[in-house]
């Protein structure tokens, strides 16, 4: 759970920003343009020296959703196990963010990650591949518009008879 | 024109002789993705002991082998691999499909699995199962044995029949619903 300074030094810094608690996990959402300084402030002045993972959700076609991606960053403190979720959200033209590798190297492989999946490019990242799926895949599987069952890549192999074996 | 013939030797067709010396010592590849590898790992240890069948000798090299077992499902990035392991594989040699994945994709209908591994390379047994117990994998084996006695010869001649080269199912991919892209909500 984030300590209560922390969001007081965030809101003193930035302004007013959307903040909301379950179950004891604080959850921020930060402008788009704003995550690197965002970032750079819990690294630097509140001790945030951990990133635990970066992750993304789609609300296509979701109830009440306002945008269309969502990335969620998580946050440690490992002295005092202070937790903090980022939120930054998305929409269809401008599906890009500042890359966290400068301050976080273990973001590189996470942010890959995302984009192998979602297609959402960071911006100053070093190296943006693909990390999972073959580097001849063109689609984002984890859209909600790309089809559970793909579209054929799966069967998209040559087939071996008994005698080319 | 009797041939006078000893006792101790008997007489027998080369084509019997090389089947009934194949199926008694297969060479298992074991091309282990997922949980069926572990039934197949218990398959070779004591409890089970495949030895009793000749098949205990398990080879990761696939030069050395002559039957591969696929246990486990097979995504799109591993089939080229698995294609090309069977391609290194010396004639004869027969593949076993262990379990619901390799033989059918299983619960994984998704984008990244294959559908059943006998759409892109020969497939000579099935086992269903998920996983199959060890004992399942040896009666696989035995049948495999039964097979190979039947209908393999020296030249390997039964390999080049028309009816070996079709593929046992037909190529069909599931229907595919395509989502409208577009607005993000409601």
């Amino acid at each position: 759970m984030a300590s209560q300074k922390a969001l007081a030094a965030l809101t003193q810094r930035f302004g007013k920003l959307e903040t909301s608690e379950f179950r004891g996990q604080t959850r921020v959402v930060v402008p788009r343009d704003k995550l690197l300084d965002v970032v750079r402030m819990l690294r630097d002045e509140l001790a945030f020296d951990l990133l635990v993972d970066i992750t993304c959700v789609d609300y296509l076609n979701y109830r009440n959703a306002q945008h269309r991606f969502g990335l969620v960053y998580l946050f440690a403190v490992t002295e005092t196990n202070e937790r903090l979720t980022l939120r930054v959200f998305l929409d269809e033209p401008q599906l890009s963010v500042d890359s966290l590798v400068p301050l976080y190297e273990g973001a590189n492989w996470l942010e890959r990650e995302v984009f192998d999946m979602f297609g959402i490019r960071f911006e100053g990242h070093p190296d943006l591949r693909r990390i999972l799926l073959p580097e001849e895949f063109t689609a984002f599987p984890l859209r909600k518009d790309y089809p559970l069952q793909g579209r054929g890549e799966r069967h998209n192999f040559p087939v071996l008879t008994r005698d080319e074996g | 024109m009797a041939v006078e013939i000893p006792e101790n030797v008997v007489v027998s067709r080369l084509d019997a002789l090389a089947n009934w010396s194949r199926k008694n010592s297969l060479w298992p590849m074991p091309f282990a993705t997922a949980c069926c590898g572990i039934e197949l790992m218990a398959t070779g240890a004591s409890r089970h002991d495949l030895a009793r069948f000749g098949a205990e000798v398990f080879r990761f090299s696939p030069r050395q082998c002559d039957l591969m077992i696929v246990a486990g499902r097979v995504v799109m990035k591993m089939l080229p691999v698995l294609q090309r392991i069977w391609q290194q594989m010396l004639e004869p040699k027969w593949c076993i499909s262990m379990g619901a994945c390799a033989s059918s994709g299983g619960v994984f209908d998704t984008y990244c699995v294959v559908q059943g591994i006998d759409r892109f390379i020969p497939v000579d047994m099935y086992i269903p199962g998920c996983p199959p117990r060890p004992e399942q994998l040896i009666q696989a084996i035995i049948d495999l044995q039964d097979k190979i006695e039947r209908e393999g010869t020296i030249s390997g001649k039964e390999f080049q029949q028309q009816s070996r080269q079709q593929r046992s199912r037909a190529l069909l991919e599931l229907p595919i619903v395509e989502v409208p892209s577009g607005a993000t909500t409601q």
